[in-house]
Order: structure tokens, then C-alpha cells, then sequence
């Protein structure tokens, strides 16, 4: 891919828009519009991003307790002491985790796994963080742990497993609760599909 | 311009660029049959495609041999309420993933459609575990590799058939069995003449039967051998037995 069809030389331009364009949701058409971009504001927008692109390579890593992403390790979550320490969310990635925080609504800690069990992505349980997560769980005080995992096969099928490996790693006792499933906020029967009915019906309260 | 329209039941979806999918159906006319399919995160197809659902499919391609792709619609959800059944949800991944690995692509297989949609029916009754069993005898039937619990391969009694040969698959009667029992498989009791106990000890014991026969047989020549979902639910199954006493359904 070239920014000029008749220049042949892989010169630094058509390295960025090529680094711009393998980045999710854009292609090489958006990445020239930004490139140049950029490169029509270079103090307002270059420097600025180039700054914060080697600031977040030099100071942010994962969590060494839960795997978010943090410039402290262990990051602010796990060291905050508002955080009930009792309660671990378990989430597939740090996207998740940014949702639920969003919300407001936790004040737990979190584990986040790196992933679902997936056969056809090869993704087993030795890839995901279950291991460290049963650690966590037999050395601390937590009391439950909730499973907020997607309603997908891959995701159900994830939690039971982490499910049925806490509980043969000898915390009977613990409490394990999921996400609900079934109609969402502001949500008409009329438009729901048949398996999100079901299931809402089968889970009511 | 090449397009049909059938029934499906999704095998297996993987995501494809960031709102695609490539997604495998079990089709009634056309087999297993793969496409791409466009806006699987939408609220409309979001909870539509997941392995074990029933689809109506269109599709269409400008060459025949080219991968096209898929407009999907509802028909039947079968996987919602299942999620919340560790046990159920395995043996729905487990048949899914079965169909997903050692099906042809492309082959028309109208049995095997029909009967892994009455498993799939199956899964939320009681003997559900039993219905797995039959249906990976079916399936393994229909790939060539039939066991014969018809007679006995000793030519004995054929009321009390209780072993399988693990290299030929026909089934022995308890006295031909006395001499080889280490080496044979135990037929779960739903399988023996007469027999009724469907419980999950027997469910197991036809995992390993039906087991044996998908490895040595069905994905010998596979260079990843069974698939790990069937490998998963069998493990669970045996977990659940550890756990919860050898009677329990």
C-alpha cells in the first residue's frame, strides 16, 4: 500500500499510515485522512500523540493481581481500600471491566481472565488466568465471586468451567453468582428473540 | 449467480474482521455449509447466532466454489435456555463441535440434520444424557463407522449382550465376554437388551464407549484428534458424578 502509486520507497509517511491502518476499525482510507491530518497539526496533534503513545508504552502494565491495565502495579482497583476485597468480579478483558465501571454500580475488585475458552480459536483453560484467579481466591478472604461473563456459549461454557475448578480446589463455601440474563433496560417483548424471552422467563425472579 | 435458502442449526461461529463472522450451519438440503455473515454484533443477530440455534439461511455467491455469504433469520432458539445447565450446555457444544469437525463440508447429510435437531429438542427432558449416546451412534452411523449391537460377535446370547469388541464394535454377550472383560468396553444399561437406567453413572459409562469409537475411529486419521469440547463435556460428566454420588441424574 502506498499514499502515491508512483513512489516506490517505504519511506516513514507510508509506515505510519501502514501502522494506522492495521489498527482496529480503520482502513488504509481512513488511515491516509489521518496521517495527514496529523501531519497538517503537528504540534496540536502529532507531538501530542506521539507523547502519549510512548508514555503509555513506558509506564502502563497489567496488573500482576487481576491483569487491568495500570500505571501502578497493582493497579489503583486493587489497592484502593474502598474496594471491598471480599468480592471479585471475573471479567473476559479489560474492556469489560471499563463497562462495569462505567456503571458505578461495583465496588469489588476484579479478575480479568484474557479471553473465553473458545475450541476453535484454541483458546484452553491454560491460556486464560483460571489458575491465578483459584490462587487469588484460596490465599485471600473473598466471599464471592461473580461471573460477569457474556451471554455466548463461549462464555457460559467459561464460567461453568471456572465454576466447577473453584469448586473442587476445596472453596465449597464461596459464593458464585452470574450476571442475570434476559430483557434489557427499556427493552419491548415484541422486539426480543425468542431465546432471550426464554431465557428471562426461565431465570425470573 | 449462485444462492439457495434452507434450514440451519448454527455449528460454530468465528468472528471475522470486527462486525463479521464466518459462521458453519448444518443445513436440511446442502450440509455443512460455511459463509461469511455480516453485523453479528447487532441487537438483531445477537443472540441468534450461538452454536446449537435454529436458522433460516439464504445464501448466495458469484462462483459456487467461493466461501459467499449469509442473511440469517430466527427460527428456533434452543441455546438460550440452556446456558444456565453446565451439563446440558456441554453436550450441546459437544454435538455442535462433533458435526463442526468430522462432517464434510458440503455433503448432503438430511438424517444427521433431523437428528441432531431432535437431540437439540431433547436436551431440556429428562433423558437427555441417553439421547446423547444414541445420537453419537447415529452420527458416527452415518459417517460409516457403525457399532452392531444387534448380535453377539461370539455368537452368544443375544438377551444378554452387555460388551462391546473395542476393535470391531459389535457387541458380546456376558458369557463370550468372561474370558476378554479388561479388554472390552461395558455397554451403558440403556443399551443392553431390556435394560432402562438412564442415570448419569450410565451416561458415562457410554461417553467412554462412544469415546473410544470417535478416536480410534472417526478422528484417527485428524491431526487433532477428538475435539476438546467432547473431551470437556465427558471430563464434566465425570466431575459431576464425583461430586455428587454415582446415582445422580
Amino acid at each position: 500500500m502506498s499514499y502515491n502509486r508512483s513512489t516506490r520507497d517505504d519511506g516513514p509517511l507510508d509506515q505510519l499510515i501502514r501502522a494506522l491502518a492495521s489498527l482496529p476499525g480503520l482502513g488504509p482510507r481512513s488511515a491516509r485522512r489521518i496521517a495527514l491530518h496529523l501531519l497538517s497539526r503537528r504540534d496540536t496533534a502529532l507531538n501530542q500523540l506521539s507523547d502519549s503513545l510512548r508514555l503509555a508504552a513506558e509506564k502502563i502494565r497489567p496488573c500482576s493481581e487481576c491483569g487491568n491495565l495500570d500505571m501502578t502495579d497493582p493497579c489503583r482497583i486493587c489497592q484502593s481500600p474502598e474496594r471491598s476485597p471480599s468480592q471479585i468480579c471475573v471479567v473476559a478483558g479489560v474492556s469489560d471491566l471499563w463497562a462495569i465501571e462505567r456503571t458505578g454500580a461495583y465496588r469489588g475488585r476484579y479478575h480479568i481472565l484474557g479471553g473465553l475458552l473458545s475450541a476453535l480459536d484454541g483458546i484452553r483453560p491454560d491460556n486464560l488466568s483460571i489458575g491465578t484467579l483459584v490462587n487469588r481466591v484460596q490465599d485471600g478472604n473473598t466471599t464471592e465471586i461473580i461471573m460477569a461473563l457474556s451471554a455466548t456459549v463461549d462464555g457460559q461454557a467459561t464460567a461453568h468451567y471456572i465454576t466447577d475448578r473453584l469448586k473442587s480446589s476445596g472453596q465449597p463455601d464461596i459464593k458464585i453468582s452470574r450476571l442475570a440474563h434476559g430483557i434489557p433496560v427499556g427493552g419491548d417483548l415484541d422486539y426480543l428473540d425468542d431465546g432471550t424471552i426464554a431465557t428471562a422467563l426461565k431465570s425470573r425472579a | 449467480m449462485e444462492n439457495w435458502r434452507d434450514h440451519g442449526i448454527v455449528l460454530s461461529v468465528r468472528p471475522h474482521g470486527e462486525s463479521g463472522a464466518v459462521i458453519a450451519l448444518l443445513t436440511e438440503e446442502y450440509g455443512r455449509h460455511n459463509g461469511y455473515i455480516r453485523g453479528v454484533n447487532s441487537s438483531k443477530l445477537r443472540g441468534v447466532i450461538e452454536p446449537g440455534n435454529l436458522v433460516s439461511a439464504s445464501w448466495s455467491s458469484r462462483m459456487s466454489d467461493q466461501l459467499g455469504a449469509f442473511v440469517i433469520e430466527p427460527e428456533r432458539a434452543i441455546t438460550g435456555p440452556l446456558m444456565g445447565d453446565p451439563l446440558r450446555l456441554a453436550a450441546l457444544i459437544s454435538a455442535c463441535s462433533l458435526c463442526d469437525a468430522a462432517l464434510p463440508e458440503r455433503e448432503k447429510h438430511p438424517g444427521l440434520f433431523h437428528g441432531l435437531l431432535a437431540l437439540l429438542d431433547t436436551l431440556d427432558g429428562e433423558a437427555w444424557g441417553a439421547a446423547y449416546i444414541i445420537w453419537e451412534m447415529a452420527f458416527m452411523r452415518e459417517l460409516g463407522f457403525g457399532l452392531d449391537l444387534q448380535k453377539c460377535a461370539g455368537g452368544g446370547d443375544v438377551s444378554t449382550l452387555a460388551y462391546i469388541s473395542p476393535k470391531s464394535g459389535r457387541a458380546v454377550s456376558l458369557a463370550q465376554a468372561e474370558p476378554y472383560k479388561d479388554k472390552l468396553l461395558p455397554l451403558p444399561d440403556f443399551l443392553k437388551p431390556g435394560g432402562s437406567s438412564m442415570d448419569m453413572g450410565e451416561v458415562l459409562t457410554g461417553l467412554k464407549m462412544t469415546g473410544h469409537f470417535l478416536e480410534h475411529w472417526v478422528f484417527a486419521q485428524s491431526t487433532h484428534g477428538t475435539p476438546e469440547p467432547r473431551l470437556r463435556f465427558q471430563a464434566r460428566v465425570e466431575a459431576a458424578l464425583i461430586n455428587s454420588g454415582p446415582n445422580s441424574a
